[in-house]
């Protein structure tokens, strides 16, 4: 019981900074058709810049100006480089940011070293939240959460009450009509473009100190995002967010379970030795197959339900 | 339609020279090519471009010709060269009987098999999710190959060794020329077999699901069928890539299968030409030529590629390939004269801004990661202290100075060019007419 809560309530954390991640993505492609293969790569840079922040500032101010220095300069990259390539199409754009995913990995080696940086949890935050029978529930832990559920009801508030919001989702599906009614929507996708990379960034801020601030970061949450993308459905922020919870959930549990399917034949009664047909996959445990588990996860949702879980449309 | 407009469609064509004597240049070029180059270690560079052009080329089945972004190649040609190097190592134990010269061809059935396998799940979508579902599949079978030592050998890989069984007329393999000659010999064949592909109906079939799916669909063809279909060759050509990498360096590892691997071919592939069937060419020997000696020169070269890759796309989307033969049309039309003082002063600008750049960066590496050992470093020839300002004062203007020429030199030639070529259009339009 003791386990199955606080799992529970950890993959629900890890879960949540995977929709932080994934909803910018979601936004961005549902939006311009562009899949940022660089957004985890904001994410990475987030983190760096919280680092270098909050070193000089500490880690309050960081929280604030990192994310939008991210979102300038995703910004930034839509307007002068990825709009000149759209005209190529959505292949191009897509090759336009896998390049840039691999600039920036070199660009943060290139000034803040290939080592991890040292990037604390800010003293205020560190210690136990609570305790559940006899394990303690971190404070971090609850402010990441805190943090992703304030954002996921902003961004709900934004896109469903204000006029902007109201226009995105108008340009969602009818650029053209938009355009003809005197808004800038070149000017909205740079904006959308931008706070999709500002989302990843404050995910940086939050995550980069939860885990590790090191160049690879980027490379171990970037093929996990695009699995939540697909897993969600393309372009459904619902489904990104159950299949981010989903995921989250389901990899930490798999990571503390150390059972294999040789336990439980023994545990029925065979006899399981090295010499048994097929020993390698019997003597797996879940732990051992959990970094498989996402991917195995996409595969199956491919083959039984290609839509996703929210999806409307075959892509 | 009758009988006689079907017998005239169906004329007997005459040997076409022109294609017999490209293919003849390629052989013989693949055969003189290591009696040029064979100083020091340039014989396993090319070697090494061989495989690489195999794998590239089979790439760009898929994104070339099949309009299909694909992030997990290295998967094929990875599993290829596992199953080769274990068909090796099975063939030295002596329970079965595989030469040398036969052990692409294991890596190349792997492939297919692997292509049938992946395929059905990747092509069951196009377009960007392809994209991400490849991903998915190479970060899969990554994850795999540290889960299961027993095959992949874990962090230390797979060895072999090439030299076994009887001698074949005197030949081993244990000499790099020896091997060059079996890769030289299957890069052709492949090439050959890759180039037949495209004139194939399917090989035209996946140009039409590449340009509008939509109307495929509506003269009855399955896109679906045609994408699975064309992955399972590419996946085998692919493995035959693998299987001669296997040979080639006598080792495998996990790698050999990882998304950086993928990652690579698609920046060669991209950066040599997607346009042209022999674009992918190019851009394995750029691509090898880059990792083998730029590594070698400077701690930055992945970034100068990640910036190169992306200048190509945003400004050449067609590639090295494409630019080549764009030129070569201006100067058959005779008009190369009135392009090349503007393409000349672009180039000129572009190499300043380049030198610029490459002495920031430069400086900046040297500074971050080996400041340790003093501040000062070698640069073209020159010795610059990177705490000094001198040294980024120079970088400084050199880039600006570059760069605002370059802008001024680039509106010029863009104008001019896009004349010369809307006359050239013109022309071309007039002779069909």
């Amino acid at each position: 019981m003791e386990f199955t809560l606080i799992t529970l309530l950890n993959g629900m954390s890890y879960g949540l900074l995977l929709f932080m991640l994934s909803s910018g993505l979601t936004l961005i492609f549902s939006m311009m058709g562009v899949l940022n293969f660089a957004h985890a790569s904001f994410y990475m840079l987030g983190a760096y810049f919280a680092y270098a922040i909050s070193t000089k500032l500490g880690f309050w101010p960081a929280l604030i100006i990192a994310p939008l220095v991210v979102g300038v300069i995703g910004a930034v990259v839509e307007r002068y480089g990825l709009r000149s390539v759209h005209k190529y199409g959505h292949i191009p754009e897509l090759l336009f940011t896998f390049g840039l995913s691999y600039v920036m990995v070199e660009l943060v080696q290139l000034v803040w070293g290939r080592a991890a940086v040292p990037y604390p949890i800010p003293a205020e935050l560190d210690g136990p939240l609570f305790t559940l029978f006899t394990t303690t529930f971190p404070m971090y832990r609850g402010f990441m959460m805190l943090i992703a559920i304030l954002m996921l009801v902003s961004i709900f508030l934004v896109l469903t009450k204000t006029r902007i919001g109201l226009v995105i989702q108008a340009a969602l599906t009818h650029p053209d009509m938009v355009e003809a009614l005197g808004h800038n929507v070149p000017r909205v996708f740079m904006l959308v473009f931008g706070g999709g990379c500002a989302l990843a960034g404050l995910a940086g801020v939050i995550g980069g100190n939860a885990f590790v601030t090191e160049p690879g970061m980027a490379a171990t949450v970037g093929s996990i995002i695009f699995v939540v993308v697909v897993v969600g459905g393309m372009g459904s922020l619902v489904g990104a967010l159950l299949a981010s919870l989903l995921i989250g959930v389901l990899q930490t549990y798999a990571v503390a379970l150390d059972y294999s399917i040789a336990t439980l034949f023994t545990g029925l009664g065979a006899q399981i030795t090295s010499q048994t047909f097929g020993y390698p996959v019997l003597k797996l445990t879940i732990s051992q197959v959990a970094p498989i588990m996402p991917y195995l996860l996409l595969v199956l949702i491919l083959i039984f339900r290609p839509r996703g879980l929210m999806g409307t449309r075959e892509g | 339609m009758n009988t006689l407009t079907m017998r005239n469609t169906m004329t007997y064509k005459p040997a076409n020279l022109g294609r017999w004597i490209i293919w003849g240049i390629f052989a013989v070029i693949l055969i003189v090519a290591p009696l040029i180059f064979n100083k020091g270690a340039s014989l396993s560079i090319l070697s090494q471009i061989g495989t690489v052009m195999i794998f590239s080329l089979s790439y760009n089945m898929l994104l070339g010709q099949g309009g299909m972004l694909s992030f997990g190649h290295a998967v094929y040609s990875g599993l290829g060269a596992f199953f080769a190097i274990h068909a090796m190592n099975l063939a030295t134990a002596g329970s079965v009987w595989m030469p040398v010269t036969l052990i692409p061809l294991v890596g190349g059935v792997a492939g297919m098999f692997f292509g049938i396998l992946f395929g059905y799940v990747t092509t069951k979508k196009s377009g960007t999710t392809f994209s991400m579902i490849t991903l998915g599949i190479v970060e899969l079978v990554f994850a795999c190959s540290l889960m299961f030592p027993e095959f992949f050998g874990g962090e230390g890989g797979i060895s072999t060794n090439r030299v076994y069984g009887e001698k074949f007329f005197g030949i081993t393999f244990g000499p790099q020329i020896q091997v060059y000659y079996l890769i030289a010999f299957w890069l052709f064949i492949s090439t050959v077999g890759m180039y037949a592909f495209t004139q194939t109906p399917l090989g035209r079939i996946i140009n039409a699901v590449r340009d509008n799916p939509e109307r495929v669909e509506f003269i009855g063809y399955d896109t679906q069928w045609a994408r699975y279909l064309t992955l399972i060759l590419s996946g085998f050509f692919a493995g035959i890539a693998g299987g001669l990498s296997a040979i080639n360096f006598e080792i495998v590892t996990a790698e050999n299968v990882s998304a950086l691997r993928s990652g690579g071919v698609l920046l060669f592939t991209f950066i040599g030409g997607v346009g042209f069937f022999f674009g992918p060419m190019i851009g394995a020997i750029i691509g090898v030529f880059l990792t083998v000696m730029l590594s070698d020169f400077t701690k930055a070269w992945q970034l100068y590629l990640g910036i190169f890759f992306i200048v190509m796309v945003m400004y050449a989307p067609g590639g090295i390939a494409s630019l080549l033969m764009l030129n070569l049309r201006v100067a058959k039309y005779g008009k190369f004269r009135r392009v090349w003082p503007h393409l000349w002063a672009v180039c000129a600008m572009g190499l300043v801004t380049f030198v610029g750049a490459v002495m920031v960066i430069e400086m900046l590496f040297h500074l971050t990661l080996e400041s340790v050992n003093g501040t000062e470093m070698k640069l073209f020839g020159f010795m610059v202290d990177t705490a000094a300002p001198s040294g980024w004062f120079v970088a400084a203007t050199l880039l600006a100075v570059g760069g605002y020429g370059f802008w001024h030199a680039k509106k010029t030639f863009q104008h001019v060019w896009g004349e010369v070529n809307t006359e050239i259009e013109d022309l071309i339009r007039r002779a069909e007419a």
